[in-house]
């Protein structure tokens, strides 16, 4: 019994949580089933190939001109089809913004269950137990699945990518029908986003804003600091409420949920609600003016101390260290 | 137009968490119970469509125990016309356990849209408004942010990463609302009053067979005690000596 990954693509473009869905699938295949069969979506093939050195034996590509652009319901089709074909074991997809939308629908064709937004996966007597947090990420629930294929999503960032290997995937054609014409939600365009600023949940590092910062027209510090650590701007949600930051840079609970390398969080309180989208993040730094405030119970280390004198400072000692290295 | 509302009775956020007695699910006592936050913004949405047609009936939509008609009863005085409560105790079922109630209720009223709060903020599973959408064979669009209404088509924009998606959509649709999409209002005295009298209906639930099996809950390992490294401006070389040679991450 194979493992099927749901392999993302955007603009022709294979995205890296689909690296780091495969090697998961690679790592669990002994134990839950093999060979690891990449399904992919697109108008043409992105370089399928390419995706064997992360441990894909096969790759299916599901053509159709309609997916140079998201087509929930055709993707749909398409991963049914390869799953109806194979019987998996398992299905997994990335928890991205597609994976997200495109897992349950296909939980809902084969009338299986799913467990969303991962972060840890085991083979358990060759059966998957997936891992996920719950309660705003005051607690983790372990599921295990009484249908098959049991279908999981990963967090994206939380699952290494292996060390690319040689190897090459087949790739084949997968027979699948759909008909984007006669499909009433139609994908009409993009809002950029800001020019060209690299998503939250996909950067290593992420320097968040909080109400400490005082007004919109200090997040300077923010975005200097961000770009002298090679980094993406985050915010609070009340400094998203107030206006001063767009929603798309919201972190927690009803932002987003990021994991990166490096979390460097400046005026935020630490409210339970903002810990719960970046708690997973692997290195936490804090800095706050006020010793007691929650953020630093998550943080592994903290300055204490007004953000408009240490900010600046650290920018500096950070394009310091880049310059002499 | 017929716009039906999916409403799920959550813990509230600032909930302590601790585990129940079956090792397995959140120990209820001491627990507020809320209107999960972003079918505020569901609702908040039908209303508003409802407005602007000038006419219409929104229908909330809530499974569970007894309990949750206290959110329901919060749903009408907010301004749903009715309410229907399908009645099911004991353990939380699986999203598409909770998809097949809904969409065996939904399914018959012919609704011209179903909204959902995009996640759930007590599981964050994300599923069943997608699920309950492909059950009833409609199309759906999750993760609203902006949402326009010109006859039976929609324009809607969802977030994505790095940006927005622009989605048109004939109805009849299921949409899942995110943050942002509006500002939810809230129960007046008046409606209040009001939510009295209007119907809440309690049927029983139908969920189906179980998908998934929640094998234990566990309280995450606190993360290894943080460091405070110093204060101030003269705290920064050491923070960066740390972030460099201990943590490995700059
Ligand atoms: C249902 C729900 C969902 C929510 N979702 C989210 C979410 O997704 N994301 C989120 O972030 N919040 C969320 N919240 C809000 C959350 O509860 C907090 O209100 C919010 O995170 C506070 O933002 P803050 O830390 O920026 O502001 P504050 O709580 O006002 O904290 C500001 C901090 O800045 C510090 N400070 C002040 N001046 C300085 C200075 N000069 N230098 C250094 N530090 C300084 C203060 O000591 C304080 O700790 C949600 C709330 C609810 C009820």
């Amino acid at each position: 019994m194979s493992i099927l990954v749901f392999v993302e693509q955007r603009d022709g473009k294979l995205r890296s949580v689909t690296h780091e869905a495969l090697s998961e699938a690679a790592r669990l295949a002994p134990a839950l089933g093999s060979p690891v069969v990449g399904i992919c979506a697109a108008a043409a093939d992105p370089g399928l190939a390419s995706l064997g050195a992360y441990g894909a034996n096969e790759v299916r590509l599901a053509a159709n001109a309609a997916f140079a652009r998201h087509d929930a319901a055709g993707y749909t089709a398409a991963v049914v089809a390869a799953a109806q074909e194979l019987k998996p074991a398992a299905i997994l997809f990335p928890a991205s913004a597609i994976g997200r939308d495109l897992a349950p629908r296909v939980a809902a064709r084969l009338g299986v269950g799913l467990a969303a937004d991962c972060t840890a996966l085991a083979a358990v007597g060759g059966k998957l137990h997936a891992t996920r947090p719950v309660y705003a990420g005051k607690a983790t629930q372990t599921i295990g699945f009484l249908k098959s294929p049991a279908m999981a999503s990963l967090r994206p960032k939380v699952f290494a990518a292996m060390s690319p290997t040689g190897a090459t995937a087949t790739v084949v054609s997968q027979n699948f029908s759909y008909d984007a014409a006669a499909s009433r939600a139609r994908v009409t365009g993009l809002t950029a986003g800001e020019g060209g600023k690299l998503d939250l949940t996909e950067a290593e590092v992420i320097v968040s804003g909080g109400r400490g910062l005082k007004g919109p027209e200090h997040f300077n510090l923010i975005e200097d600091l961000a770009a002298a650590l090679g980094g993406t701007v985050g915010a609070s949600r009340a400094v998203v409420d107030a206006g001063w930051r767009p929603h798309g840079d919201q972190v927690g609970q009803t932002g987003k949920t990021v994991s990166p390398k490096l979390y460097v969080a400046i005026g935020i309180s630490g409210a339970i609600q903002h810990l719960a989208g970046m708690s997973s993040s692997r290195c936490i730094v804090a800095i706050n003016k006020d010793g007691e405030a929650p953020i630093f119970k998550v943080a592994d280390f903290g300055i204490v101390g007004d953000a408009f004198e240490v900010v600046p400072a650290l920018t500096a000692a950070v394009k310091k260290l880049n310059a002499h290295g | 137009m017929l716009q039906v509302v999916c409403i799920k009775q959550v813990a509230d956020t600032e909930t302590r968490v601790k585990t129940g007695a079956d090792g397995k699910t959140l120990d209820p006592n001491g627990v507020t119970w809320i209107m999960n936050p972003y079918d505020e913004f569901a609702l908040e949405q039908a209303l508003r469509v409802k407005e602007a047609a000038g006419a219409g009936e929104v229908v909330a939509l809530s499974m569970g125990g007894a309990g949750v008609q206290t959110t329901l009863r919060n749903a009408l005085a907010i301004g749903a016309d009715r309410a229907i409560h399908l009645r099911l105790d004991g353990p939380q079922p699986d999203s598409l356990q909770v998809a097949r109630a809904l969409a065996a209720e939904i399914a018959p009223l012919n609704a011209s849209i179903v909204w959902l709060g995009k996640q759930a903020v007590d599981d964050d599973q994300a599923q069943v408004g997608p699920m309950l959408a492909e059950l009833i064979g409609a199309p759906c669009v999750t993760v609203v942010a902006k949402f326009e209404l010109a006859g039976e088509k929609a324009m809607v924009e969802r977030e994505i990463e790095g940006g927005r998606e622009v989605v048109e959509v004939t109805l009849p649709a299921v949409f899942t609302a995110d943050k942002g999409l509006n500002e939810p209002r809230y129960a007046s005295l008046k409606g209040i009053m009001a939510a009295k009298k209007k119907p809440l209906e309690e049927k029983p639930a139908v969920p189906g067979d179980p998908n998934l099996e929640i094998l234990s809950m566990q309280l995450p390992p606190p993360r290894a005690a943080g460091r405070i490294v110093g204060s101030g401006v003269e705290a920064v070389p050491e923070l960066v000596r740390i972030l460099r040679e201990e943590a490995k991450v700059i």
